[in-house]
C-alpha cells in the first residue's frame, strides 16, 4: 500500500519503520531534515522535507496517490487541518490523524475523522496497569 | 448579537472595537496571557485568556448562544479548528481568516463559507493595477458568481461584432462596457465591441478560463 506519515517525531518514524518492514510503500515527511535521524537504519522509504499545512509541500510528498495518510505531528491542530486536507482536498481513502487532546479528539472523530488519542488511552492503560496487574491485562 | 472572536492580535482587537462601537457583545479569547492582559486594558471585560482551539474553553465561553464566531488568528489551522467546533456547537455563522490563499478551498470545502485573506486582498489589487493583466477579478459572490473585467486585445475573437452576435458561456453577462477613454456604458444588444474596450462580465466561477477564451482568445496554456 501506498502510505503517506507527516512528522517523522517518535511516533512517525517508529510508524513508518513498521509499515516499511511489512513491505509497504512508505513516505516520510517532515519540516525538519534533522528529524529523519529517528527512522530505523535500513528504512527504505522515501523522505520528504517540507510543510504539511501547504499543498504543495504535500503534492511533492506523493498525496495524489497514496492510499493512506497519517497525521503524527506535535500539533493537533496541524493533523486535523491536514487531515482535512488529505480527506477533502485530495480525496485519500484512509486518512488517520493522532489529537493528544481527548475533547478535541472525540470532536473530530464526530465529525467522521479517524482519529486516535494517545492521552485517553494511555490513560486507560496505566489504571490496567495498576488495578488490574500488568500491561497484559490491559488488552495488549 | 454575541459575536466570539478567537485570536486578539492586531485584526481580533481592532474588529472587536468595532463591533463594540457597533454595540454588539463581543467576546475576545486569546492565547496568550500577557496579550490578552494588554487587550483587556483597552476592552475591558470583553477578553478571556484561554485556547480556542479547545472545546471547553469554547463552551465557557458561551459558544451555544453565540451568533457569529470570527477565526482570526494568524494560523490556519487554528482558525479552521475554531470555526469546525463551533459550527459542531451550533453556531448559526463562521467567518475565517486565511493567511495562506491556497487553503481557501479547504475552508469552502468545509462549508465555511466567508473567508479573508488579506494575501488575496493585496493580489487582487495589484493585479487591477498592472495594465498587463488581461482579466481582472473585481469581486466575488457568494452564489458561485464573479464579477470580472477583461480588456478585448486587438487580436480578440469578437472585436468589430455587436453584443448580439458574441457566444459567451452559460449564466455569463456583459454588464457594461468602458471604452478606452474611460466612458462607460450599460451595452443593448447592437452595441459594438471594439479593442481596447473593457467589459464589466458577470459570470460563474467556473466558467471564467471559458470566457477568458472567448473574449481573448487562446490563452497558449498560461491559465493563472
Amino acid at each position: 500500500m501506498k502510505i503517506l506519515i507527516m512528522g517523522c517525531g517518535r511516533l512517525g518514524a517508529r510508524l513508518a519503520g513498521t509499515l516499511d518492514a511489512q513491505g509497504h510503500d512508505v513516505t516520510v515527511l517532515d519540516i525538519n531534515q534533522s528529524a529523519f535521524r529517528r527512522l530505523p537504519e535500513g528504512f527504505r522509504g522515501r523522505r520528504a522535507v517540507g510543510n504539511g499545512m501547504d499543498g504543495p509541500a504535500l503534492e511533492r510528498a506523493g498525496i495524489q496517490d497514496v492510499e493512506a495518510f497519517f497525521a503524527v505531528t506535535q500539533g493537533d491542530n496541524r493533523n486535523y487541518f491536514a487531515s482535512q486536507l488529505a480527506r477533502e482536498v485530495y480525496g485519500v481513502k484512509r486518512v488517520l490523524c493522532r489529537i493528544y487532546d481527548p475533547v478535541r479528539e472525540q470532536i473530530f472523530r464526530e465529525m467522521g475523522l479517524e482519529t486516535f488519542s494517545p492521552t485517553s488511552i494511555g490513560a486507560q492503560i496505566m489504571a490496567d496497569m495498576l488495578l488490574k496487574g500488568g500491561p497484559a491485562a490491559a488488552g495488549r | 448579537m454575541y459575536v466570539i472572536v478567537a485570536g486578539g492580535g492586531k485584526v481580533g482587537f481592532y474588529l472587536a472595537q468595532e463591533l463594540l462601537q457597533a454595540n454588539h457583545e463581543v467576546l475576545v479569547i486569546e492565547r496568550d496571557a500577557s496579550r490578552s492582559a494588554a487587550v483587556a486594558e483597552e476592552l475591558g471585560d470583553n477578553v478571556m485568556n484561554g485556547d480556542s482551539c479547545e472545546a471547553t474553553t469554547l463552551d465557557s465561553a458561551g459558544i451555544a448562544r453565540a451568533d457569529l464566531v470570527c477565526a482570526v488568528t494568524g494560523d490556519d489551522e487554528d482558525n479552521l479548528v475554531v470555526c469546525d467546533i463551533a459550527r459542531q456547537r451550533g453556531v448559526p455563522r463562521t467567518v475565517a481568516r486565511i493567511n495562506n490563499p491556497r487553503n481557501e478551498l479547504l475552508f469552502k470545502k468545509r462549508g465555511i463559507e466567508t473567508t479573508i485573506s488579506a494575501t488575496t486582498a493585496v493580489l487582487a489589487q495589484i493585479e487591477q493595477e498592472l495594465p498587463t493583466t488581461d482579466m481582472i477579478p473585481l469581486l466575488q459572490l457568494h452564489s458561485g458568481l464573479e464579477i470580472v473585467e477583461i480588456k478585448l486585445p486587438e487580436t480578440s475573437p469578437i472585436a468589430g461584432r455587436s453584443v448580439r452576435e458574441v457566444l459567451l458561456p452559460p449564466e455569463s453577462l456583459i454588464s457594461l462596457v468602458v471604452d478606452p477613454g474611460g466612458v462607460p456604458r450599460i451595452p443593448s444588444g447592437d452595441t459594438r465591441l471594439n479593442p481596447g474596450d473593457a467589459l464589466v462580465v458577470v459570470t460563474r466561477r467556473e466558467c471564467v478560463n471559458l470566457l477568458r477564451e472567448a473574449v481573448i482568445g487562446s490563452t497558449h496554456g498560461l491559465d493563472t
